[in-house]
């Protein structure tokens, strides 16, 4: 079985490496995907579309947004699937791995006070990232799992209960629907208002300025939006995997 | 001068890509797995795409680190394999 296995793993490396022959060069301009017109377009008129300077988060939440709403909704769908499988009620259920003791002690002082410190600045880098997602690096999948991962660390510098007091389980799920909820709401709202789903440019009539500004406010609503389940279902996901699911006592 | 960077990237990635499925301590692994998603992340920057390095950083090599290290805890740590 060993030896079929190797067989199957090194024939597909070799149909690989001939495919990988006819790619073009990194960076080649005559390749199909940089001399097909639609790039061409993204690259010269996105800033004079939608005043957005970061080309990659204009295809990602306007050009494409529809795909972008739709991976929310996979990580919304993923954070339920595993609090779904993992989640214990009640008490009296034994662990499946009894030989694994994790000892309760006190927070160590020198952790405690450097995740004291250190959590702010994570939180206000994550709002950052979140917020100038259309003019710098970033958006609201990595300002997301920024900021779920500060909880994550409040958990596992002091305890999981004590990093509950601030997103608690029962809350946690609203924050996920609310993040889709905002932007499914921006495609209704332009629907509403007679463009289709996720036109941001017939938003004029809600959002100050002109057509360019609607497409950059709008872009920024939709990553709060994507941000919001992003940090929730990170954090549930860490706590319901490191209490073995009854969200009591994480690691 | 820039490809001798990727050149020790990519070894190191093949290695710690290899590294990380034949050790046996599966918390070592889950380490290791975290430093290939760096070297990863490393070579996405140097190619120009730093969006896509971000979203490594921050999703390959700090969270689901802790995601894979908070499940070995939570279960008996030595692979059978």
């Amino acid at each position: 079985m060993k030896f079929l296995g190797l067989l199957t793993v090194l024939i597909t490396g070799f149909l690989l490496i001939q495919a990988e022959r006819d790619f073009p060069d990194w960076g080649d301009v005559n390749s199909p995907a940089s001399s097909y017109k639609l790039s061409q377009h993204y690259i010269t008129q996105t800033f004079a579309e939608t005043s957005v300077p970061n080309m990659v988060t204009a295809v990602l939440a306007d050009y494409r947004g529809y795909d972008t709403m739709f991976e929310t909704v996979v990580i919304f769908t993923a954070g339920i699937a595993i609090i779904g499988i993992l989640r214990v009620f009640g008490s009296n259920i034994k662990p499946d791995h009894p030989e694994v003791v994790l000892t309760k002690k006190k927070p160590d002082l020198i952790v405690e006070t450097t995740c004291r410190l250190l959590i702010p600045i994570i939180q206000l880098f994550a709002l950052y990232v979140v917020a100038h997602g259309h003019h710098s690096p970033g958006g609201g999948f990595q300002g997301g799992v920024i900021f779920g991962a500060s909880f994550i660390l409040l958990a596992l510098a002091r305890d999981l209960q004590y990093a509950q007091q601030w997103v608690p389980e029962n809350r946690i799920l609203n924050l996920a629907g609310i993040g889709i909820f905002i932007y499914a709401g921006f495609g209704v709202a332009s629907l509403l208002l007679g463009g289709n789903f996720l036109d941001y440019g017939v938003l004029t009539a809600i959002i100050p300025g002109d057509v360019k500004d609607a497409h950059s406010h709008s872009m920024l609503g939709v990553e709060i939006g994507v941000a919001f389940t992003v940090t929730a279902i990170m954090f549930s996901i860490y706590s319901s995997l490191s209490s073995n699911g009854h969200m009591k006592e994480g690691i | 001068m820039i490809w001798i960077f990727d050149m020790i990237i990519l070894i190191f990635l093949i290695l710690t890509a290899f590294i990380s499925l034949r050790v046996k301590d599966l918390l070592s692994a889950a380490m290791i797995f975290g430093v290939y998603s760096l070297l990863m992340c490393l070579l996405w920057a140097g190619m120009g795409a730093v969006d896509v390095a971000f979203t490594e950083a921050a999703v390959g090599a700090g969270v689901s680190a802790v995601f894979l290290i908070s499940t070995i805890l939570r279960t008996s740590r030595r692979s059978s394999d």
